[in-house]
């Protein structure tokens, strides 16, 4: 059967976040072309969700040892900044799996960061209340924020947006 | 296209993150808040991994691979301006120097994002981005901290003080500005400078700081032509100790 995108993308869907393993590398957004130059061969290009992030050279790893598993002869994986990563690339499956992995998911759509407000009352995603501070926009990785929910009386995450 | 245009623009903002980055990384750990020692060090990740982005724009231009420009030159072959080298000093220097440099790199990427040079121009859409979180916290802290106590207001006060001369060198002219401007690569350092003065002038209006008279301040030149302050080197001795070890490793 010759290989189409549709199936790599079902393919890919095997593919996790090392570090949010519930959200696969299509849902997250990151997976930016697809392209099957030949029967054997395929493209993908990805971007990273932040510049910086120590995640992408095993992702790109991941993606090309999914693929030669499903017998793909050749992978390439190039990175690209042409189509660069914002968090309202993340899927509604995404943003539910984020939710009930406990990380907070950012607004939907085009978010404009020009002050505090958009990061200060967080739906927890425990309770989905919006009595909530932001108390760090760092977070344990780059793309996380910290937050804390003043009725469940703990801290939570956010994908941060971007 | 020029190309050593592109590349002098290229190596002084990817040294200027490298060389921040590595200062930022040195408050890990050391933070006077654990919030504070987080946020540095993510500030950290997020500047070496942009000045790996720009290493490898000037790869595909025909320079060396981006763990060798990084590991490998001596203070005299870089081109950050000295402001970025500078010890860490006291948290009120790291912050102060924070606000001044954020500020300034976060409207040269605005600013990139209209470049004629595609590659920088797509990847200054996405440093952009990020950059708010680093302003955010600048401006936020400045903002609390020079309002808050005699103690803290001064302690800003003589730091900023301290730094303007240094900060000011950020902005030193570079021999390929005519080529720049007339190529639609990057509007030019001046127009850069105007643009820096009137947002550090609005975020210190909100404070009790005093900003000195512009004119009254000397420029420290000399970064972007490889001279230096005596504490470069020492800051590339400790980066690139283990990379020095064995170049040809495997990570």
């Amino acid at each position: 059967m010759p290989l189409t995108e549709k199936q790599i993308l079902e393919w890919l869907d095997e593919v996790k976040d090392p570090e949010i393993p519930v959200l696969s590398l299509v849902d997250l957004g990151v997976i930016t072309g697809i392209s099957i130059p030949d029967s054997t061969t395929v493209s993908i290009e990805m971007t990273p969700t932040f510049v910086g992030c120590p995640a992408l050279d095993m992702m790109k790893n991941d993606v090309i040892a999914v693929l030669k598993k499903k017998g793909v002869q050749q992978v390439n994986v190039e990175i690209s900044f042409k189509k660069s990563w914002t968090s309202d690339k993340i899927s509604e499956k995404g943003r539910k799996a984020l939710k009930q992995f406990g990380l907070a998911p950012p607004p939907a759509g085009k978010v404009l960061l020009e002050d505090l407000d958009i990061l200060e009352h967080v739906p927890c995603p425990r309770c989905n209340g919006t009595n909530t501070q932001l108390k760090n926009p760092f977070g344990p990785t780059l793309c996380r924020s910290i937050h804390y929910c003043n009725d469940c009386h703990e801290a939570f995450e956010q994908f941060k947006p971007v | 296209m020029n190309n050593e245009a592109i590349k002098e623009l290229l190596y002084k903002m990817a040294d200027d993150q490298l060389i921040l980055g590595h200062r930022n990384s040195e408050w890990t750990g050391m933070g006077p808040l654990l919030e504070e020692d987080i946020a540095f060090s993510s500030m950290a990740q997020d500047k070496i991994g942009q000045s790996h982005a720009l290493y490898q724009l000037l790869h595909q231009l025909g320079e060396q691979e981006p763990d060798t420009v990084a590991f490998m030159r001596n203070a005299g072959q870089f081109h950050n301006c000295i402001l970025v080298e500078l010890p860490n000093g006291e948290y009120d220097f790291s912050l102060i120097r924070h606000f001044l440099y954020d500020t300034a790199e976060a409207l040269r990427f605005e600013m990139l994002k209209q470049s004629s040079y595609k590659p920088l121009a797509e990847l200054a859409v996405k440093i952009r981005a990020e950059l708010r979180y680093h302003t955010l916290h600048a401006n936020t802290w400045v903002k609390q901290l020079g309002s808050a106590t005699e103690e803290s207001i001064g302690r800003l006060q003589h730091s900023l003080e301290k730094a303007l001369p240094y900060a000011l060198g950020m902005f030193e002219p570079s021999p390929y500005e005519a080529d720049l401007l007339s190529d639609r690569i990057f509007e030019g350092e001046n127009a850069l400078r105007e643009k820096w003065m009137m947002h550090v002038e609005k975020v210190l209006s909100q404070t009790q700081l005093t900003l000195p008279d512009w004119k009254l301040i000397e420029p420290v030149y000399g970064g972007r032509v490889g001279q230096h302050s005596n504490h470069l080197q020492p800051l590339l001795d400790e980066m690139s100790e283990v990379f020095r070890i064995d170049p040809t490793a495997e990570w």
